[in-house]
């Protein structure tokens, strides 16, 4: 905006009329800024801070370690073994809760009597809290009084796949919700074309539908993988990150370190955590720009 | 949700009309033969019902553990059908629980997040849609910057910074990191940038001010945008569980979400309670996404938020 320019040029009037409308910007913006100025933006260079001091073994004293514990913490086993937790639980959710979603989503797309009934029915699962979710599969998978007679929770090698599935079950009606709108906003005619074509409806799914519906997939894969990164609540309540450790995840060990005042060590954790989730972040940038691209062409 | 397009049958496609001929343009599962049509259709019916009750079943398992009698059901060898069920169980779960106490936590904390977020998002929105200020682009930039970064990297500075102020154990301290939101502000923004110009003028006409405009035109135009992020405000304050978790020391503060695994693993032998109380928590949740659901189908898929 070459603003200085254009006020010389304009009369005074104009030029107070601008000096009111920036004053009654700062009056509309100031509460949220104020919101995002302390818990947010504050915090990132709190953190980072934080990192650069080690606390004592009792946790009353603090000291100064420079670069010292950010070498050690992100180099070290812990901070990887997080990572490759909540890699493998990305694995977990995301490929099984798109594939689910588009499943109910294609098999619910299409007129018949009632169907809003069965909408409902699929959406149902946003209306559980992922603190619900988490007690709904503890009766399906709890190990003493599960429904299935499994005991995965207690298995260090399945325990993160028990806990996954609540998330799958949770996710699906956020999924289906989402693909169906996709795919109801694909134009009719595209469909009609193909099966002018003669082709089969299974041949029309991957070769049409698929394609014109790969936006909304990117983005959903997107949202699962940042509610994958973020999952803390189903292990806080059906594992408690353990057995061993099997559940730890990043998010959790951060939560651990917070509560046992291991403060430096858990700062050094999250200033990782949010490079990845950055990072994640540009990822999902670049790509739903390529998606604005092809999007443009078609409108 | 709007009107469901067909996937694959053309037989209840509508024809276009103009396209001439349709019997060539038929398929052969298309023939006007009723019969092959209606199993076409039974067929569906039964996928869909088959598909319902997969989706369903873990939320009828709960209901027959919370139903049934914890002992009982377990001797009866856990079959998938409540065991001398107990009507009262909602009733005692909610004294025993003192449910009414955390949902009423629950539900200030929710109250006071999602009409804050309304308001700081809408003033927010209109500044960035019609005031000119300078660097706004980049204070914009700002604002969407906050998405990227989610409340598991900042927790341990903003539980420090809670524990300074003396606001453990507060609606201040469960609401302060959220009475703004940047996705409230993109979404209505998006909705005033929306609104016509000749409503503008005419508005000016009128001797509307920015207070004006915003109050008796960009807010009732806008409406249903605001509804639908309200709605996911709502939603996603009610399920907030890291937060509290940190926050909250004193059991008498846990929010519903906070207490109902604690009161779930309490009761080892009064299980029933436990899965009882989970499913009044999620009651709210449910009559929302059964009154409002357009509202909030709207608001997921304008680009879905972390609940």
């Amino acid at each position: 905006m070459s603003a200085t320019e254009a006020t010389r040029a304009r009369p005074s009037w104009w030029r107070r009329r601008r000096t009111r409308e920036a004053g009654l910007a700062a009056l509309f913006l100031a509460p949220s800024v104020v919101v995002f100025g302390a818990f947010f933006f504050y915090p990132i260079g709190r953190i980072v801070y934080l990192g650069f001091f080690q606390q004592n073994q009792t946790r009353t004293r603090q000291r100064w370690v420079g670069t010292e514990q950010y070498v050690e913490v992100l180099t070290g086993d812990e901070f990887r073994e997080g990572l490759s937790i909540t890699v493998r639980y990305v694995l977990y959710t995301v490929p099984a809760g798109l594939v689910l979603g588009v499943l109910l989503a294609v098999a619910a797309n299409r007129r018949l009597r009632g169907i809003k009934i069965f909408h409902t029915i699929f959406a149902s699962t946003v209306a559980t809290s992922v603190a619900v979710a988490s007690i709904v599969w503890l009766v399906l998978i709890n190990p003493t009084v599960g429904y299935l007679e499994v005991d995965w929770l207690r298995d260090p090698d399945r325990a993160l796949f028990g806990v996954a599935l609540s998330s799958i079950w949770q996710n699906l009606g956020l999924t289906f919700i989402i693909v169906l709108a996709g795919l109801q906003a694909i134009p009719e005619e595209i469909n009609e074309a193909a099966t002018v074509d003669g082709m089969s409806p299974t041949r029309r799914f991957f070769t049409v539908t698929l394609p014109m519906l790969s936006p909304t997939l990117l983005f959903l894969v997107v949202v699962l993988t940042v509610f994958a990164f973020q999952a803390f609540a189903q292990i806080d309540i059906l594992t408690n990150g353990g057995p061993a450790g099997s559940t730890e995840t990043l998010v959790f060990k951060i939560f651990q370190q917070q509560q046992g005042g291991a403060v430096g060590e858990g700062s050094v954790m999250a200033v990782g955590l949010f490079v990845i989730t950055f990072l994640v972040a540009l990822g999902q940038f670049l790509l739903l720009e390529r998606r604005v691209h092809y999007g443009s062409d078609r409108a | 949700m709007s009107e469901p397009t067909t996937d694959d049958d053309v037989v209840v496609a509508p024809t276009t009309p103009g396209l001439g001929d349709v019997p060539a343009a038929r398929t052969p599962s298309a023939r006007p033969g009723s019969r092959a049509r209606l199993a076409k259709q039974v067929g569906w019916y039964l996928t869909l019902t088959l598909l319902s009750l997969i989706v369903l079943f873990p939320v009828w398992m709960i209901l027959v553990r919370a139903l049934s009698q914890p002992i009982a059901y377990l001797t009866a060898g856990q079959p998938p059908r409540p065991v001398e069920p107990e009507w009262d169980v909602f009733s005692r779960a909610f004294r025993q629980g003192d449910l009414d106490r955390r949902l009423l936590t629950s539900a200030g904390m929710t109250i006071i997040i999602a009409t804050a977020q309304v308001v700081t998002s809408v003033l927010a929105a209109y500044a960035f849609a019609f005031l000119r200020f300078p660097f706004r682009r980049l204070a914009f930039m700002g604002f969407m910057a906050t998405l990227m970064l989610p409340i598991e990297v900042t927790l341990i500075a903003n539980v420090e910074t809670i524990r300074t102020l003396g606001w453990f154990n507060s609606f201040q301290g469960l609401t302060a990191p959220f009475l703004a939101a940047a996705f409230g502000t993109f979404l209505i923004r998006q909705g005033f940038l929306g609104i016509p110009d000749d409503l503008r003028d005419a508005a000016e006409l009128d001797g509307y001010g920015h207070l004006g405009f915003l109050w008796h035109v960009a807010v009732p135009v806008t409406r249903p945008i605001i509804a639908s992020f309200t709605v996911i405000s709502f939603l996603s304050a009610w399920n907030q569980y890291l937060w509290p978790r940190s926050i909250i020391t004193r059991e008498a503060w846990d929010t519903i979400q906070i207490a109902l695994p604690k009161f779930a693993s309490e009761n080892i032998n009064q299980l029933n309670l436990g899965f009882a109380a989970a499913i009044i928590a999620a009651l709210p949740i449910l009559a929302i996404l059964i009154f409002f659901q357009r509202h909030l189908i709207r608001g997921l898929t304008a680009g879905a938020v972390k609940g």
